[in-house]
């Protein structure tokens, strides 16, 4: 009897779930259609889009790594994730054990505090923040975003880690102690292992925010040498009036997928993470 | 010999002395992230609301006091009326869709099916990518002219021939007209910040202990019902930090307005952050430009507290 009803059911839920993957996924389709066209192919509005009417070719991404500086963006957005992630942990890590365990009872308003820090997004920031790079002599260097972007990452990582050390019962460290461990190295080395989801997923999400950063970027550097990613892309592809479709559809589909794949690697702890750092912190 | 022996017990008896005073090590571990978020949070907030009510601008760095003077002047003009109404709008409507699909999603994400991996990786995709890039893509996808959305719609015989449902032009020019350029950036407001509020309901729904549900089953409970009295309660302050994040990931954005309508057609798709950037960048009007961004804060603070509040709330019973 009961078969059929089930049948439905699994349809009905692949069905909508090839709905959301669709909706996610077709810009992907199309930038990865696109950048194998040959120009004749594709300005052509009569082709059908979603074929190779012409066979694929690779020059557009020849044009993208050899005459642009794609690879140099690369390299400075994954030098600046690098090193804003270890700025990150080194500052959140231990400010995030001070609140959930050092200071008592105004931790907790402290930690409210440090979350509405996260409220205060960079459009709000960038004019005074642009004032502070020039008159430190960073501007129009990716070490200004070096400096700036631990201010959108801090906040955030604190506040998950707090709740994450929230959880761990307190008779682990108290038994370390009886131990003879001192306070300092019963955190390090009884805490910090049991704490590694939260950090995993701390560094992922620093990463992909130093990643997808577009306000400080756009505002603080303006040569092409020291963009990121983000900003170079969309502003330096473009020549003029004229896009590089394939290029840029290239260098977007290059980017999303790897990270993508990693983010779904880690999907799992960053689940985790959020379980305990947001849900029981 | 002696010596080096009680130097060393001496500075590990003070290690193990200060490694084990609270009162020492709580301040001194919050000490950085404190300093660090004065010195480039609060200064700066502080020179934002400073600029905003006096008449400096890049060229002529000195600050006289002109009071309110600036937000008049902004609030005078239609290009700041018009960003403000577009970023509520924006903002209000892509929540709603949000957080309604990202329940669906939540749902659908926790139970298993096969293919569950690679489902998940391309719903994710939107997320891992930066918004800059996956708002090129868009730009490609709702082109003027080689749109295949609009192939497709020439294809179904619903645009481009006489009596077409949907005009008899070739194109739709998704960006070019109004309220096709507006759904636009709504639709991918969704688009990006659909998969991140999905992970957090997960995370939420995962929290829920097994059996509670189990019991649910048991006494006959279907899944509407599960779903309205067991599992909506239980991670409605989950749901609020999802919304939280999501709303400030969205009133924080500038990169989708930018890169896909650049506030076109004429100004009329402008938000607060773009015009922001072009008065206080781009033409140097630092004044006029921070009293356009700080314009919203009041509201994000409301609605912050409001939302924490909520979730505490919830939280209790």
């Amino acid at each position: 009897m009961k078969t059929p009803t089930r049948w439905i059911k699994r349809a009905l839920l692949y069905g909508v779930v090839a709905v959301f993957c669709f909706f996610s996924a077709s810009p992907f389709l199309w930038m990865i259609i696109t950048m194998f066209k040959q120009d004749k192919d594709l300005y052509r509005s009569a082709n059908n889009p979603f074929i190779f009417n012409l066979p694929p070719t690779l020059s557009h991404l020849n044009l993208l790594f050899n005459n642009t500086n794609f690879l140099v963006f690369m390299r400075n957005s994954v030098f600046i994730g690098v090193l804003v992630v270890i700025i990150t942990l080194v500052i959140s890590i231990p400010a995030a054990y001070s609140l959930a365990r050092l200071v008592g009872r105004w931790g907790e308003r402290a930690g409210i505090g440090i979350f509405l820090v996260y409220l205060v997004p960079p459009t709000l920031l960038f004019i005074p923040l642009s004032r502070v790079v020039v008159s430190l002599g960073l501007h129009n260097s990716l070490w200004s975003l070096i400096l700036v972007y631990p201010t959108i990452t801090i906040p955030f990582s604190t506040w998950l880690l707090m709740g994450f050390f929230k959880s761990i019962p307190k008779d682990l460290e108290e038994a370390a102690r009886v131990d003879g461990y001192s306070r300092l190295t019963s955190f390090i080395k009884v805490i910090m292992p049991l704490s590694i989801s939260g950090v995993v997923a701390v560094i992922a999400f620093t990463f992909t925010l130093t990643l997808h950063e577009f306000v400080y970027a756009l505002a603080f550097v303006t040569s092409s040498a020291q963009r990121t990613i983000s900003v170079g892309v969309p502003t330096e592809l473009v020549r003029g009036d004229v896009f590089y479709w394939q290029s840029l559809m290239a260098a977007a589909a290059i980017v999303a997928i790897p990270v993508g794949l990693v983010y779904n690697i880690f999907l799992d702890r960053l689940v985790a993470g959020f379980t305990m750092g947001a849900v029981k912190g | 010999m002696d010596e080096t022996v009680t130097v060393k017990k001496k500075w590990t008896d003070g290690f193990r002395f200060w490694s084990d005073r609270e009162d020492l090590l709580g301040p001194l571990f919050l000490f950085p992230a404190v300093v660090y978020i004065i010195a480039l949070v609060g200064i700066p907030f502080i020179i934002a609301m400073a600029y905003s009510v006096t008449d400096v601008t890049a060229g002529n760095t000195s600050l006289d006091f002109v009071g309110l003077q600036n937000f008049q002047a902004i609030l005078k003009t239609d290009q700041f009326t018009q960003s403000l109404r577009n970023t509520i709008m924006f903002t209000v409507v892509s929540q709603i869709i949000i957080i309604v699909l990202a329940n669906i999603l939540a749902l659908i994400l926790s139970t298993d099916f096969r293919g569950k991996w690679f489902a998940r990786f391309l719903i994710m995709l939107p997320w891992a990518t930066p918004i800059a890039l996956g708002t090129i893509g868009w730009l490609w996808l709702l082109d003027s002219k080689f749109s295949p959305i609009d192939w497709v719609l020439r294809y179904l015989h619903l645009l481009g021939e006489s009596g077409a449902l949907l005009g008899e032009q070739k194109n739709l020019y998704y960006l070019g007209r109004l309220e096709l350029a507006k759904a636009s950036i709504i639709v991918i407001y969704v688009w990006r910040m659909l998969p991140l509020s999905a992970v957090i309901l997960m995370a939420g729904l995962t929290s829920i202990p097994q059996d509670l549900l189990d019991q649910a089953d048991v006494d006959g409970a279907g899944f509407w019902r599960t779903f309205f009295q067991i599992k909506l309660p239980l991670i409605l302050p989950i749901m609020s930090v999802a919304l939280l994040f999501s709303l400030i990931f969205t009133v924080g954005d500038m990169a989708v307005v930018y890169v896909l309508t650049r506030g076109g057609p004429v100004y009329y798709t402008q938000i607060l952050p773009t015009w922001a950037y072009l008065k206080g960048i781009e033409s140097g009007a630092l004044a006029e430009g921070s009293a356009t961004a700080l314009f919203l804060f009041p509201v994000l603070l409301a609605v912050a507290i409001m939302v924490l509040r909520f979730s505490r709330r919830t939280e209790v019973t």
